[in-house]
């Protein structure tokens, strides 16, 4: 059929199922907006390029579908940037597309130019310039599939303004030919087996679940046996929901803000099988004496990340929707004595953590992170999504939050990217419209990417924003207290902007709560609010975030922080 | 150690980039890297002499090479035998008919062609390995080279067998 560029790219994206766009527009993708406009495709208007992004990659997140944005040439998708490498560093999928000036515009310094491509190189998993509309639907077809399949990925498809003008023959392309991509790896049956062997002899074995097992959907399979072995689990930040966190075995969260008993399980254990994992140096503590006394499996897709880290004394390299359902059956079938085998073992690992579990001190009638996240459970349930910033409430939050399903937990794990929240709350809402979305945040991180509260208020999407605010940069000032003399440089801020009165002013109703007076009251009305709603909950700025494993140190070396009150 | 690496990818715009930006980025210590047309018209081969110090880095580096998209295919030549050489050509100043005669002569001891004959220069043009290469390089050193291009070792496994079906 013959049409414009424009109009191709949005059969494409309808080929793909594609169900909402996140985007801005801008001069180079004026025909692209034309065509949108005419298809009735859904877009989300965001506030920033930033804002679009991150809520593709929430609502990747949330539904495992592959998050769509656009945005124009030059600075329009250099705001991306950011919310492209967050998506990398996690492994979500994304197609992003950008506009580019015309083709004979590219490389002469054009108005809003920027060479996309080259800038994300580094950041994505793959990225096209498309110079001839004839490349555009194979292009598209790639890059859906490149994103969505083996270990997924951003991929930017930056397209010049004149190919969404130029007619081409459309016909979507069934299948792909990558002659250097292989998306989806099967691996060697024998790694399984000497996996399996491994487990066969060791008495005090630890799961290590990471992001793979949420990205891949083997949450089933993971949680499956650990029930049927009675092994233990510890996961990582981004693991977090592969395995419920109220199994009586799961030991939390392992690393720097780790709980006491997940990090000296993984000091003590015999066998310690990562799944989906990357051995992240926050989860690892001081490498060289990360699990001293462990054999180590790691299963994962990408070869690239067995023994990058942490040497894998057998390494299952392929993809785990292959490796796992093997491993399950072969281990399953062994019918050993699981129970009495790892009793002592299990004992050990439910002393450690009733010895130590995560705790934030009480301090009056202050609201304590641990009080708000135990007030908090009253309002959620089971299905609740919970989102992310990043700083000391997201360490709470992974801390103090029982996630009971994948997909259910979303953060910026790798990068770390403040100001990810609000919008990736946005797109996971917009994902999963029958859940409730929740969003923690500091005052620090809601005040980066604060304009999409006009997105949620404009599109009436009912995300639930608690700010956790304390006046400090938090994450920053605990490192400033604890290991730089106590110079509070630069994060000690009394003057943040009040977001009960900010996100009214965009049509998001705010509320503040400022003690455990008026807590209740406060969540009360937060979510009975019909749509979005903000509710700013004073904490002490004293709150600290421990166990702490300080930079370069081994796990067993964690600042347990239960002596001193608030410090 | 140094080894040997032949990339076999695909013959389309911003492969040398995604190569090379890796490289970089990933801090691989590459001595040279040259890239060529191939025997299939769609296929580009890079050649490139890595150092690395043990074999962990350079299997890191075999597998991130290989994860790009638009490689194909990523060959350690060391593993087997190989044959590698080097194209370079010099640029030597020489003042007199002597000097000329004398570089004349040095460039038909180490089978280099002069393949550009100035009043004041001469260009040599040499084929070969590495070594011999730095050897014609260190007799030269005696006279005054005006400029040097070389393009680094392309390498070859012996025998029947392509390392694209390796």
């Amino acid at each position: 059929m013959r049409m414009i560029g424009a109009k191709a790219l949005i059969e494409c994206l309808k080929q793909e199922h594609v169900q909402v766009v996140f985007g801005y527009p801008g001069g180079s993708v004026l025909t692209l907006y034309d065509e949108l406009y005419k298809s009735g495709l859904p877009h989300i208007l965001t506030g920033h390029e930033q804002g679009a992004v991150h809520a593709a990659d929430g609502y990747a997140r949330a539904t495992g579908r592959t998050g769509v944005c656009f945005a124009t040439s030059g600075p329009g998708v250099c705001n991306m940037v950011t919310g492209i490498a967050t998506a990398y560093m996690d492994s979500v999928p994304l197609v992003v597309i950008s506009g580019q000036v015309a083709t004979t515009l590219i490389g002469r310094d054009s108005f809003q130019e920027a060479d996309i491509s080259g800038i994300t190189t580094p950041i994505t998993k793959h990225n096209y310039l498309v110079k001839n509309v004839d490349d555009l639907p194979r292009v598209l077809k790639e890059a859906f599939y490149i994103a969505s399949t083996g270990r997924p990925g951003p991929v930017l498809v930056d397209i010049a303004k004149d190919v969404f003008e130029k007619e081409l023959d459309f016909e979507y392309p069934d299948s792909v030919h990558l002659r250097g991509y292989q998306g989806n790896v099967q691996g060697q049956e024998a790694d399984v087996d000497a996996a399996v062997e491994a487990l066969r002899t060791a008495r005090r074995p630890l799961f290590l679940t990471g992001g793979g097992v949420v990205s891949s959907g083997t949450a089933g399979l993971v949680c499956d046996i650990v029930r049927k072995t009675g092994i233990p689990v510890v996961t990582t930040l981004l693991g977090k929901g592969s395995v419920p966190d109220t199994w009586p075995y799961h030991l939390g969260m392992a690393g720097m803000h780790g709980s006491y008993a997940a990090n000296m399980s993984i000091t003590d254990c015999d066998l310690l099988i990562a799944v989906g994992a990357r051995f992240d140096d926050r989860v690892t503590g001081d490498v060289e004496n990360f699990a001293p006394k462990a054999r180590i499996v790691h299963f994962d897709i990408d070869k690239v990340e067995i023994n990058k880290i942490v040497h894998a004394d057998i390494s299952v390299n392929g993809d785990l929707r292959w490796s796992m359902p093997l491993f399950a059956d072969k281990v399953l079938a062994l019918r050993d004595d699981w129970d009495s085998r790892f009793a002592p073992w299990r004992a050990e690992a439910a002393a450690r953590k009733a010895a130590h579990p995560f705790t934030t001190p009480a301090l009056g009638r202050a609201v304590t992170p641990q009080a708000l996240f135990e007030a908090l459970r009253d309002y959620t349930d089971g299905d609740t999504v919970l989102v992310t910033d990043v700083g000391q409430h997201q360490m709470w939050a992974a801390q103090f939050f029982p996630a009971e399903q994948p997909r259910h937990f979303l953060t910026s794990g790798g990068l770390g990217t403040m100001g990810y929240g609000l919008p990736a709350a946005m797109g996971a809402k917009l994902g999963r419209p029958g859940s409730q979305v929740v969003l923690i945040t500091g005052d620090g991180s809601i005040l980066m990417n604060c304009q999409e509260f006009s997105t949620l208020a404009r599109y009436g999407i009912a995300v639930k924003v608690l700010v956790l605010h304390n006046n400090v940069l938090g994450m920053v000032n605990q490192w400033q207290v604890l290991f730089y003399q106590g110079h509070q440089a630069e994060s000690v801020i009394p003057d943040f902007p009040e977001m009960s009165r900010v996100a009214p002013a965009m049509g998001v109703p705010g509320k503040q709560a400022h003690d455990l007076d008026d807590l209740k009251e406060g969540l009360d009305w937060l979510f009975a609010a019909d749509g979005p709603a903000l509710l700013d909950v004073r904490i002490p700025a004293e709150a600290k975030v421990y166990p702490m494993v300080p930079g370069g140190r081994r796990l067993d070396q964690m600042i347990l922080g239960e002596e001193g009150g608030a410090q | 150690m140094r080894q040997h690496l032949a990339i076999l990818c695909d013959n389309k715009p911003g492969v040398l980039t995604h190569v090379a930006g890796l490289i970089s980025r990933r801090a691989i210590n590459i001595e040279c890297i040259n890239a060529g047309y191939t025997e299939e018209p769609d296929v580009t081969r890079i050649n490139i002499v890595v150092t690395v110090d043990n074999k962990w880095e350079l299997d890191q580096a075999i597998n991130q090479l290989a994860k790009l998209i638009d490689v194909l295919k990523v060959v350690n030549l060391d593993e087997a035998p190989f044959v590698s050489y080097e194209l370079a050509m010099i640029k030597v100043k020489c003042p007199s008919a002597q000097v000329r005669a004398e570089l004349t002569n040095l460039a038909a001891l180490f089978n280099a062609k002069i393949v550009d004959v100035h009043p004041q220069s001469l260009v040599f043009r040499i084929t070969g390995r590495e070594d011999h290469i730095d050897a014609t390089l260190a007799m030269l050193q005696n006279y005054e080279v005006l400029e040097i291009a070389r393009t680094g070792q392309i390498s070859l496994s012996r025998g029947l067998v392509p390392v694209k079906d390796m």
